[in-house]
């Protein structure tokens, strides 16, 4: 199955041998696009799976949580200040006297190290990964590191881009560097156009479904079905990465990319294409409009979804739409179409948390919150919150939730024993409004 | 170093199966809470009590995807338990840069959650890369992990190195993931 290792066994080769053992010739074959991201970032010419990248960090992103007690350690020196954006989003507005304390001590390193892009509590405040999109921090052909998991969420802006542990970002904001282990890729070639009332959120489920985790692998996505995927659809895909383990989750640069850059930032920047030549673990095509809304069953991601249909009827107490996947004004939008004139079910909670302040703003002006608050939505303010199980929508023993956002683990936003389903926001919308789990084209 | 690295004890095995998540490990409740608590919350969800049936230097044999999941740093609960290792299938590549980092040995194994049984004695060997089952004599390569990483996992991981270039304080209040 193509796992590499080193063939002689010794500890300093980490080798390029592990991709002649795969049957195939390096020399002269061309990279995927993390590769040749990659090797500019590390000043050689050429990478391939197997190597060990060291690479200079073009933006290192902290979240309110690099502050918290059991993470922080006093930073003394920051490699370079314009190449760090602080953004606190788990717990916004701060939930608890802890998580206060946590936001204190970010804003005393911002003061102390004068880090210009910061967003605290306020009209800049959102989702790290949806803060960065939406103000093009990371630009195509880049090195991105943050502490959350979900950092792959840029990988659409044709970015290398991954989540790190905290001790990985403080290493990153001190020397400037970091390191990859680099796997092999695999391309998903994308073609046709989604079907009204599906989403990417179903692509990713039908991905999980079909290929299982993508453990130490990248994933490329690319294809003619991109001139119908806007930005905020590519990003809840590549933001999903992190759920199939994969490395980094990258797209092919294209018109549309180029043009949410440009109207967001003003810097130059490269984006990086495959090589023609370029060398591919697997390679697969998936037509879009052969999908129909999917459900992931609780408590894990891979190889756990199934059609809407089969689940239909089960009862639930709680919908969530939000997250950094699944929290963008097209989200949002879907939700307001499949609600509007109806109501949420009694006995349902409904809670739609924008990804960033800045989407609350324009959901307002477009009339989509007013459409949600008169279904009977609550609806929060940017944050983390019930997507973690921090705040604001927290689940209790027994109940059944229905979510769109990143997981669905057990526990994973409250008590263990409850069950969470997790979909696309159109599929929880009609599920919202039924009392159980509803397909989105049949309240 | 690589002479001294051989020479991992060997440990009694707890198996975990497919796709372990980091929540299991480390429930997001306890994020914020001293590494103290978070430890003893190490698969609660799915394992109630076994934090009190491990001892020093047992291992976990995974499956396919271990750690999958967040940024959060569950690779420290595991070494903080006392575990010796982490053997697994696969490895989300975000659990194990905080092994690396946390300073806990995880390798990748392929095959070796079909050659273990709960509670047989893995040997593990860093000088020729193999993990050998005890019991069976069952032997399966281990992944080599690149020196410079390897040096960090078995070395305390990366807090001692930034001390050490000034580059972050030292841990005054709480020697770092105390138990």
């Amino acid at each position: 199955m193509g796992h590499a290792w080193c063939e002689r066994k010794c500890i300093d080769c980490i080798s390029r041998f592990a991709a002649a053992a795969n049957g195939r010739m390096l020399s002269g074959m061309g990279m995927t696009i993390a590769e040749k991201i990659l090797a500019r970032a590390s000043g050689v010419a050429k990478i391939a799976p197997g190597d060990l990248a060291v690479v200079k960090v073009d933006l290192s992103v902290m979240i309110d949580l690099s502050f918290s007690r059991s993470s922080w350690r006093e930073v003394l020196k920051v490699h370079d200040p314009d190449k760090v954006a602080v953004v606190f989003d788990h717990e916004v507005p701060a939930a608890t006297r802890e998580s206060a304390a946590m936001h204190a001590r970010g804003r005393e390193f911002v003061r102390r190290f004068g880090i210009r892009r910061f967003h605290d509590v306020g009209p800049d405040q959102g989702i790290s990964h949806v803060v960065v999109a939406e103000n093009a921090y990371a630009l195509p052909g880049t090195v991105m590191a943050c502490s959350d998991s979900h950092t792959c969420s840029a990988g659409a802006l044709n970015c290398v881009a991954r989540g790190l542990g905290a001790p990985d970002l403080l290493y990153a904001i001190t020397t400037g560097k970091t390191w990859f282990l680099v796997g092999e890729t695999v391309r998903y070639d994308l073609t046709g156009r989604l079907a009204p009332g599906v989403s990417t959120k179903d692509l990713f489920l039908h991905i999980a479904q079909e290929y299982g985790d993508h453990a130490n692998q990248n994933i490329e996505f690319g294809g003619p079905a991109l001139a119908h995927l806007s930005i905020d659809a590519r990003r809840t895909l590549t933001t999903m990465g992190a759920e199939l383990s994969a490395e980094f989750a990258t797209f092919e640069p294209d018109e549309v990319l180029i043009d949410y850059i440009k109207t967001r930032n003003p810097a130059p920047f490269e984006p990086q294409y495959p090589d023609a030549d370029a060398a591919y673990a697997r390679r697969e095509t998936i037509a879009l409009d052969r999908l129909e809304p999917l459900v992931a069953l609780p408590d894990k991601v891979v190889r756990n979804a199934v059609p809407v249909g089969e689940v239909a009827g089960e009862p639930i107490q709680q919908a969530f739409i939000g997250s950094c996947a699944n929290g963008t004004i097209e989200d949002i939008a879907e939700a307001a179409r499949v609600l509007a004139g109806r109501k949420v079910s009694p006995g349902v909670r409904l809670i739609v948390t924008p990804g960033s302040q800045r989407i609350f703003a324009a959901a307002v002006r477009a009339g989509y919150v007013q459409t949600l608050l008169d279904a009977g939505a609550v609806v929060t303010p940017a944050t983390c919150g019930a997507c973690f199980g921090g705040h604001m929508g927290v689940l209790g023993p027994g109940e059944t939730c229905i979510t769109a956002s990143t997981r669905n683990f057990k526990g994973r936003m409250g008590d263990i024993t409850a069950r969470i389903y997790m979909a696309s926001p159109a599929t929880v919308a009609a599920s919202a409004a039924a009392g159980h789990i509803a397909h989105p084209g049949r309240v | 170093m690589a002479a001294a690295l051989s020479a991992i004890a060997p440990g009694r095995v707890w198996k975990f199966g497919d796709d372990i998540n980091t929540d299991l490990m480390l429930p997001g409740p306890l994020l914020q809470a001293p590494p103290s608590e978070q430890v003893r919350a190490v698969f609660a969800a799915n394992r109630p009590g076994w934090v009190d049936l491990v001892r020093q230097g047992d291992i976990i044999v995974g499956g396919r995807n271990f750690g999958t999941g967040s940024s959060r740093p569950a690779a420290r609960s595991l070494r903080n338990l006392g575990l010796g290792a982490l053997l697994a299938d696969s490895i989300n590549g975000l659990f194990f840069r905080n092994a690396v980092n946390f300073g806990f040995l995880a390798l990748t194994c392929p095959g070796i959650d079909r050659a273990f049984e709960e509670g047989d004695t893995a040997e593990i060997s860093l000088a020729d890369w193999t993990a050998r089952n005890r019991e069976t004599g069952a032997t399966l390569p281990i992944r080599p992990v690149p020196a410079t990483l390897l040096t960090l996992m078995t070395g305390g991981g990366i807090y001692p190195v930034l001390e050490a270039d000034r580059l972050i304080a030292p841990d005054i209040a709480q020697a770092e993931g105390a138990r």
